[in-house]
């Protein structure tokens, strides 16, 4: 096994502002776009997620792209997620994961397939996200399978054990709660969706720190940023997320070659934003097909060099 | 039928601590088939919860169909003085209360178990999975999606020993009673045809489901 404890976990424990990045396994058996996405984002990000068939459509598996990732010099962060398997297949996967040296693991509930392409596929949701959560920190303490039974202490895999959550969803009340029970669960590190509307943000945060939980866990804010106004108005309309009505005319208004300008310009100024809340511990840059955005976003963000 | 099954007396005192004056809701349909939730079982339901509880008031009311909208009127009254409702229909006719009366507590008495019929008094035994896409034409009658512990689609799985199933001695192998049927009826020629991946989109995979019927709506 390769280090002992996750990278990304030292970076926030020792108070760090986070940077966290994401990479888009294939949607073949090719190991390429990994390698290269890793390339860009491993000197500028402290944690790499892999999707896990993100939007229910079938990709390269999470776990396999980590490998490809340490092998990069990367540091993965697995996403899994509860529609494709049952806790056998779970833990499995995760204690294979975690032989093979992933660290980090992202616990999500995952997209309904009716939104991929395999809509005729059964979906499994045997645990929820919370349930993960608590499953995979158990595997690592107390050191047991799901269902009680010990894992000798040498062979239990500790990961560094995440979720998401959503401050945009509704209802809007019941979402610090839910956050809640994720951290009670066990979750250490908390990457949000992406962030348009930062009022709603920091009124979020607000009632995170309210609750305490800024200080049990820690809270990256997610960035996506837009290429275009096209690309903006698109996440619009995806369930779950707000893109306020003012800054889709702002991308309007700008002319189409200078839209990934002002694409960049506003996820900075959207990381400049989140660095000025209290309790918020990183942020999550998720630049699907823009990867090679990323360092510049960072790096005018005023995040340059990242802590080694 | 939707076969349920009451709960024990223990989990519905202890829906009722704090609450004085419940109304017992049965149901004239499948609960009184399975005799899990009809006139006697209310009325059962009632002098038990009474002997623990005799501080209770409690009112009773078999409804023609829980699950029928235009059927829950009969319960306005009495579930306007209670604090709570107890509701002895399948977990439709629960929900249906719910919706109905949204200030008021309600509470299911019974579990409903499965879709399934009455092999002999008291024994009854599920046959339907509500997979919305049906393949008993194909299977001799006799469905694999939930008598077959694994839903195959294309025949039995390894653990089929002498008609009975891997998981338990008591679950017949319904590939065997396929087969077997199929074999009565001279068309094992069925058997060699390859059913592709299901569409599980029609079952519960895919949502919720709601069914609209434009020739019968008014």
């Amino acid at each position: 096994m390769s280090a002992e404890r996750s990278r990304l976990e030292r970076l926030l424990e020792q108070g760090h502002f986070a940077v966290t990045g994401e990479v888009g396994p294939p949607q073949g058996a090719e190991a390429e776009g990994i390698r290269h996405h890793t390339a860009l984002l491993k000197g500028v990000t402290d944690g790499q997620n892999l999707t896990d068939n993100q939007t229910a459509i079938v990709r390269l598996s999470s776990i396999a792209a980590a490998v490809h990732v340490l092998a990069a010099g990367g540091e993965p962060i697995i996403q899994m997620t509860c529609r494709d398997r049952n806790r056998i297949a779970m833990q499995s996967d995760l204690l294979g994961a975690y032989s093979l040296g992933a660290r980090n693991l992202l616990c999500l509930t995952g997209d309904h397939q009716s939104f991929g392409n395999h809509a005729a596929a059964r979906n499994v949701f045997d645990l929820d996200s919370v349930q993960l959560v608590k499953m995979a920190r158990d595997l690592g303490d107390p050191g047991v399978f799901q269902n009680g039974e010990a894992i000798a202490a040498e062979h239990r895999p500790r990961f560094f054990v995440g979720a998401a959550e959503n401050p945009f969803a509704e209802p809007f009340a019941f979402r610090v709660r839910r956050l809640a029970k994720k951290v009670a669960a066990g979750a250490r590190f908390i990457q949000t969706q992406a962030i348009f509307d930062l009022p709603r943000f920091a009124r979020w945060m607000e009632m995170v720190r309210e609750a305490g939980l800024d200080r049990k866990t820690y809270i990256l804010g997610g960035i996506c940023p837009a290429k275009s106004f096209g690309a903006l108005r698109h996440m619009s309309t995806v369930p779950g997320m707000v893109v306020p009505e003012p800054l889709l005319a702002r991308m309007k208004g700008v002319e189409r070659k200078k839209q990934p300008e002002e694409g960049v310009k506003i996820a900075v100024e959207a990381i400049q934003e989140l660095r000025r809340i209290p309790g918020v511990a990183g942020v999550h840059i998720m630049a699907i097909m823009w990867e090679e955005m990323v360092p510049r976003i960072v790096e005018e963000a005023g995040l340059l060099p990242r802590p080694s | 039928m939707i076969v349920c099954e009451r709960k024990p007396l223990p989990a519905i005192l202890e829906n009722l601590a704090g609450r004085r004056r419940a109304v017992i809701a049965g149901c004239s349909e499948c609960v009184t088939v399975c005799h899990a939730g009809g006139e006697k079982e209310v009325a059962l339901l009632r002098d038990l919860l009474l002997l623990a509880r005799p501080d209770l008031e409690l009112g009773t009311i078999v409804l023609t169909r829980q699950c029928d909208g235009e059927f829950l009127e009969a319960l306005d009254a009495l579930a306007g003085e209670a604090d709570c409702l107890i509701s002895m229909a399948c977990g439709v006719g629960a929900q249906f209360l719910a919706e109905r009366y949204p200030h008021t507590w309600v509470f299911p008495a019974v579990d409903t178990r499965f879709g399934g019929g009455a092999r002999q008094p008291g024994v009854w035994e599920e046959r339907c999975g509500f997979c919305g896409d049906c393949v008993l034409h194909l299977t001799g009658g006799i469905c694999p999606i939930i008598r077959c512990s694994k839903s195959l689609l294309n025949g039995p799985c390894g653990g089929s020993q002498q008609g009975k199933c891997e998981i338990d001695e008591a679950i017949e192998c319904a590939w065997q009673k396929i087969h077997d049927r199929l074999e009565g009826l001279g068309r094992l020629d069925l058997l060699d045809v390859v059913l592709p991946a299901k569409d599980w989109s029609r079952a519960r995979d895919g949502g919720p489901r709601k069914l609209v019927r434009e020739d019968v709506a008014l």
